[in-house]
């Protein structure tokens, strides 16, 4: 009898489960190698008290991200945070301070988003780390409790689809727009309960921070985690950011996939999200001109380096237009050192962009940009649900990519980047 | 495991955590508190409803999408939520719901043919709802052996609590 193919992902699984073979369906017990919780989530410490916690299993493990709503807004919040420190003081464990940044984008700045671990985090967003070809998925705070105690949790096997893209993108066309596009087609639930693999020639010639998009994007998918086959271009950034050893798993020819899906990108045009929904896709050309309030630039999605770049680059000898605003928040503290460095914080502030210190900012409507009712933003994060970005559930957000964002703020309306 | 109470129905897909419980209330230490503010982004009668017409929720596809926010299922539960028949829902969602013991069946028939205030029973394990008013009996999917048993034991705190003090006595009873 041979046993059935696997997966890359499930052999990261039954690697982490002690076993030879798992099968999709089952339900294992995998111990985890990374945990993190991030500020949202001082109840997961709650959660870790009431089930008789008293030590983290591995405090060199365990990750507190201040990161959601940094520098603190309010009183509540502080205090929340104030928690957090004493609570890492305890335990030993590693605090990511408000100066930081973004977790997500974190991790492979640290080696430690690395090829076969077992990332788990108290965010949706945390299949991002697939792109590392780690197996990365967001729990709930008291499921985070449960492994800081226990150091393993469960997990039902996932499915696999394929998401293939193939086709030569044209100038102008980001990771982001093929997200959309793939949203637009297939929407927000296809990948439910099941892994997303992003394959394909388009993908491998992505860079590390753009294959993230695609894995970020997972997540409006509706997939438990996403995931990339290390290549040369993974080892070498991994390496680049660490010295600790790590595991690359081979899928077995003649796996099935649970589903297959292919899309040719060649003459792809700027994809625009229309609010309320994620899937509400359109040629950024066919909605063209729609007046535009506010650009957020920013997010574990769309405020990475290449992000900022891209939008420093298309802004260059440029102003914003009047009456829209640009706000802009970089991903992590190392990400403003390069805009710095390369001269883009300089043309991002000529150009009228409002700047915030970095981290999550508008992206989870707690802080640093927050939308009035009946206001449109355009904003390069993940998703725009009611209310998403603040308070109102009026307030009208669109989703692009940062080229679309930076060609937007210049016309003052919903405008597609500029073709060479 | 049956449960049994009357419905109130929100036949949408898609509502997402931000629509259960709005970032900004996601600071509010206590939770009574925060339940004051459950599915304001969905739909503000819907507390009420919950309060005075009945304690089984109804919704569409998708349910508890977006965010990992576990206060999404704490609002339910304290809003007096007993159980939620979905047509499907999000991965995150679920688990918290499992976790938390709030029962959730994903049942996708009876969204779209049960009226607010109707009384329902729910079995488990069989993954039905009989409508008591009509006398229908909607097929589920039954949960996995093994969620049915984290509800038996009403979520992992229980568990954890459980597990822990077997380790303190078996500590107790290896000497000193
Ligand atoms: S930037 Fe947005 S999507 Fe990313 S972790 Fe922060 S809140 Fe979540």
């Amino acid at each position: 009898m041979t046993a059935t193919a696997m997966h890359a992902v499930h052999k990261i699984l039954a690697a982490a489960a002690g076993r030879d073979h798992v099968r999709p369906g089952e339900i294992v017990t995998a111990r985890v190698d990374l945990a993190g919780i991030n500020d949202v989530y001082l109840i997961a410490v709650r959660s870790f008290r009431e089930m008789l916690g008293t030590k983290v299993w591995d405090p060199g493990k365990v990750y507190i991200f201040l990161d959601h709503n940094t520098p603190a807004s309010d009183l509540k919040v502080a205090e929340a945070q104030k928690a957090f420190r004493e609570f890492a003081g305890e335990q030993g464990c590693h605090l990511i301070e408000i100066n930081e940044g973004i977790g997500h984008n974190l991790l492979p700045e640290r080696g430690l988003a690395r090829p076969g671990s077992v990332i788990v985090i108290t965010d949706s967003h945390t299949p991002i780390h697939g792109a590392y070809g780690a197996f990365a998925t967001g729990l709930g705070a008291t499921d985070i409790a449960a492994v800081l105690i226990d150091g393993s949790t469960w997990f039902r096997v996932p499915d696999v689809v394929n998401v293939r893209l193939t086709g030569k993108p044209g100038a102008g066309i980001m990771a982001k727009d093929a997200a959309l596009c793939i949203l637009g087609r297939l929407g927000t639930d296809f990948g439910a309960y099941r892994v997303i693999e992003f394959s394909g020639p388009v993908v491998e010639a992505l860079s590390m921070e753009e294959r993230t998009v695609l894995t970020v994007m997972a997540t409006e998918m509706g997939a438990k985690s996403a995931f990339i086959k290390p290549d040369r271009t993974t080892i070498d950034d991994v390496k680049g950011h660490t010295n600790e050893p790590f595991t690359v798993h081979e899928t077995d020819p003649g796996f099935r996939y649970a589903a297959e899906y292919e899309f040719d990108l060649t003459g792809l045009k700027p994809q625009v999200a229309l609010p309320h929904s994620v899937d509400n896709v359109r040629n950024v050309e066919d909605v063209e001109g729609i007046q535009i309030d506010q650009v957020f630039v920013g997010s574990c999605t769309g405020g990475k380096s290449r992000d900022i770049e891209a939008v420093a680059k298309a802004l260059a000898g440029k102003k914003v237009a009047s009456g829209t605003r640009l706000v802009v928040t970089m991903a992590t503290r190392e990400t403003v050192r390069q805009a710095i460095r390369k001269g883009h914080y300089q043309i991002l502030l000529d150009a009228g962009a409002s700047i915030t210190s970095p981290g999550c900012g508008a992206c989870s409507g707690l802080l640093g940009g927050i939308v009035a009712a009946h206001e449109k933003c355009l904003s390069t994060a993940n998703r725009n649900f009611p209310g998403r970005m603040g308070g109102s559930v009026e307030a009208e957000v669109y989703l692009a990519s940062p080229l679309t964002a930076a060609a937007t703020a210049v016309a003052g309306k919903l405008t597609s980047p500029e073709r060479p | 495991m049956k449960i049994s109470g009357k419905v109130v129905v929100y036949n949408h897909d898609n509502v997402s955590t931000d629509q259960i419980i709005p970032g900004q209330y996601g600071y509010i230490q206590d939770m009574k508190e925060m339940a004051e503010h459950a599915l304001e982004g969905a739909d503000r009668t819907l507390r009420d409803r919950l309060r005075t017409v009945g304690s089984i929720f109804v919704a569409g596809n998708n349910f508890g999408c977006g965010s990992s926010r576990e206060f999404a299922v704490i609002v339910l539960i304290e809003s007096g939520v007993k159980a939620v028949v979905v047509k499907s829902a999000a991965r995150i969602w679920y688990r918290n719901a499992v976790n938390l013991g709030l029962p959730v069946l994903f049942c996708p028939t009876l969204p779209d043919s049960i009226a607010e205030g109707a009384e329902v029973e729910i079995d488990l394990e069989k993954g039905t709802v009989l409508n008591v008013t009509t006398g229908a009996v909607h097929q589920g999917e039954p949960p996995s052996e093994f969620i049915i048993g984290m509800y038996k034991e009403g979520g992992i705190k229980p568990l954890m609590r459980k597990k822990a003090l077997e380790r303190s006595q078996k500590k107790e009873r290896a000497g000193d």
